[in-house]
């Protein structure tokens, strides 16, 4: 050799041969007894984290949907609430008014029927009263007439008198 | 306010009476460490006198020391562990302990100086700066018997990268256990929780980014392993005693082999696009393919060669830095100089804390951009051709 080399720079053929050996050891050994494992449960527990992201997104969006159907569910039932509040609430005026009327109309036939009925009694006690005067009149007429006729005398002039009046035509 | 400015005022209190306490620490270390780098001085120069060295601090000697391999491993004092040597020659292999190629030798200052001896098996074995040779009967290395000399010993690097391999193999099957235990809808616990954000970090900025989500996971294993490799190696490495110490991922043949694994998967899975991105280049005059062709060809070997020095280089240059504001302290021969040397460590051990991890993250993203270079599917050739 015309340039002297530095030992620290010549390999030395026995660390080489030593040291391809234990590097083909680890390789061989850690390979299949450490890397292998290690890097599969790695990515098993990788994937089984992604899925799980995964899944909870889904299922996120999924609560999200319930919800939305939720709420639209309870608007939906609100509106039908006040729509059958309001029905409700119409009817039973309706019924009210109805009522009102049915009940006017009644009182008004029941105070027609009341008034005829009254005229009706009125009439007849008038009539009654009419009649009753009528006899007590005809009744005291001829107790007075009676009283007067009673002698003789006056019961002729009184013929007389009538005679008179009836004078023949 | 208060209370930040009371918390300020504690860390300044606190950091000043580190830095006395760490400097009055040292001193009552200096003289042991002072040995420890004599030693070593003793082993790199085995010919200077004992007498002289008390006078000659060699600073490039003591950190290539550290920086290189060794054949056993220096524990501390005259403490050693013993690694087997193994050595393939034309007449077999042979298998003896790396105690039988020093000898120890207590000085009088009760240091230990570490000598290089001739062991005698099929050949005379020496070390000659720290590499075993074959030497003939004068003790001179013997260039033509070294030709078919394979020295594949257990150095102290090879032990270390066995340590690295076993800490990875038992935390990374505990953490896979932990998976099939606790299953997969659990959250990560322990060891699991700690590598998992590391292993999707790889995953998820390295792998899929550059090779693409579909292509990313028949690679990633390959990325995975390199990138642990790598880091628990650099991590070892800023460790200074046993079990770390060794210069594994700073060493040149290290990186070189996974430059080369690196090569290998990047040309096998390449497609036919890559390979006319190389050669022929779509697009271009065809005076421009032909100047293209050999640039491109060169490319395809820079690019594992630039992972190969740019890992070796960050982290020997690390150490050295380390190493040289630790020497300071021996060049200027006072445990003052320790007020300054220890806390730049210090500062400098945490950038290479994260220079660690930023070279393993480089070596694997620049991997795995070659690797998705080559299996890119190009969906621009119509646009190419519009250009003839």
């Amino acid at each position: 050799m015309l340039l002297e080399i530095n030992p620290l720079v010549l390999p030395d053929i026995g660390l080489v041969f030593w040291n391809t050996i234990a590097f083909f050891v680890l390789l061989i050994v850690l390979g299949k007894f450490a890397w292998k494992p290690i890097i599969k449960a790695i990515n098993e527990r990788e994937s089984g984290i992604e899925e799980a992201l995964l899944k909870a997104d889904k299922m996120k969006a999924e609560i999200t949907a319930m919800q939305n159907e939720n709420e639209a569910l309870l608007a939906k039932a609100r509106e039908e609430r006040a729509a059958l509040i309001k029905e409700a609430k119409e009817a039973s005026e309706k019924m009210v008014a109805e009522a009102k009327d049915k009940a006017k109309s009644e009182y008004d036939r029941i105070l027609a029927d009341a008034q005829v009925a009254i005229n009706q009694q009125k009439n007849a006690a008038l009539t009654e009263v009419k009649n009753q005067v009528g006899t007590l009149v005809v009744e005291v007429a001829e107790k007075v007439l009676r009283k007067e006729l009673s002698n003789k005398a006056d019961q002729e002039s009184y013929i007389k008198q009538l005679a008179e009046g009836v004078k023949l035509n | 306010m208060n209370c930040s400015r009371i918390k300020s005022l504690l860390v300044v209190c606190f950091g000043l009476f580190a830095l006395l306490f760490s400097t009055s620490l040292l001193a009552n270390e200096n003289p042991v460490v002072t040995d420890a780098a004599k030693q070593e001085v003793s082993e790199g120069a085995p010919k200077e006198h004992a007498a002289k060295k008390e006078v000659d601090f060699n600073v490039t000697e003591t950190i290539l020391e550290h920086i290189k391999d060794e054949h056993s491993w220096h524990l501390w004092g005259n403490k050693s562990i013993h690694l087997p040597v193994i050595v393939k020659t034309n007449k077999g292999y042979e298998v003896f302990s790396s105690e039988k190629l020093v000898e120890v030798e207590r000085l009088e200052n009760g240091t230990y100086e570490f000598k290089p001896i001739i062991y005698k098996g099929n050949f005379d074995y020496k070390l000659i700066e720290g590499k075993l040779k074959i030497v003939d009967a004068n003790g001179n290395v013997d260039k033509a018997a070294n030709k078919q000399f394979w020295d594949l010993s257990i150095t102290k690097n090879v032990a270390s990268l066995f340590v690295s391999v076993f800490i990875l193999l038992v935390v990374l099957l505990t953490a896979a256990a932990a998976y099939k235990k606790t299953g997969v809808k659990s959250a990560p616990k322990g060891i699991q929780s700690f590598m998992e954000p590391i292993i999707l970090f790889v995953r998820d900025e390295v792998a899929i980014p550059n090779i693409g989500a579909k292509k990313a996971g028949k690679y990633l294993p390959f990325l995975l392993t390199i990138f642990f490799l790598i880091l628990v190696n650099n991590f070892l490495g800023l460790i200074p005693f046993f079990p770390g110490g060794a210069n594994v991922s700073g060493n040149i043949a290290f990186t070189m082999t996974l430059a080369v694994c690196v090569f290998v998967v990047v040309n096998l899975s390449a497609n036919k696009s890559y390979w006319e991105h190389i050669f022929w280049m779509p697009g271009m005059h065809w005076s421009m393919k032909l100047f293209l062709a050999p640039i491109e060809l060169i490319g395809v070997f820079t690019k594992p060669i630039s992972l190969m020095i740019r890992l070796f280089a960050n982290i020997t240059a690390g150490h050295i830095l380390v190493l040289s504001l630790i020497c300071l302290i021996f060049i200027f021969k006072t445990v003052f100089a320790s007020a300054i040397a220890v806390p730049f460590a210090v500062f400098i051990g945490m950038i290479e804390l994260l220079v660690a991890f930023l070279q393993a993250f480089i070596f694997t993203m620049l991997a795995a951009m070659y690797i998705g270079m080559a299996t890119e599917e190009h969906h621009h050739e119509k646009a190419h051709g519009a250009h003839h």
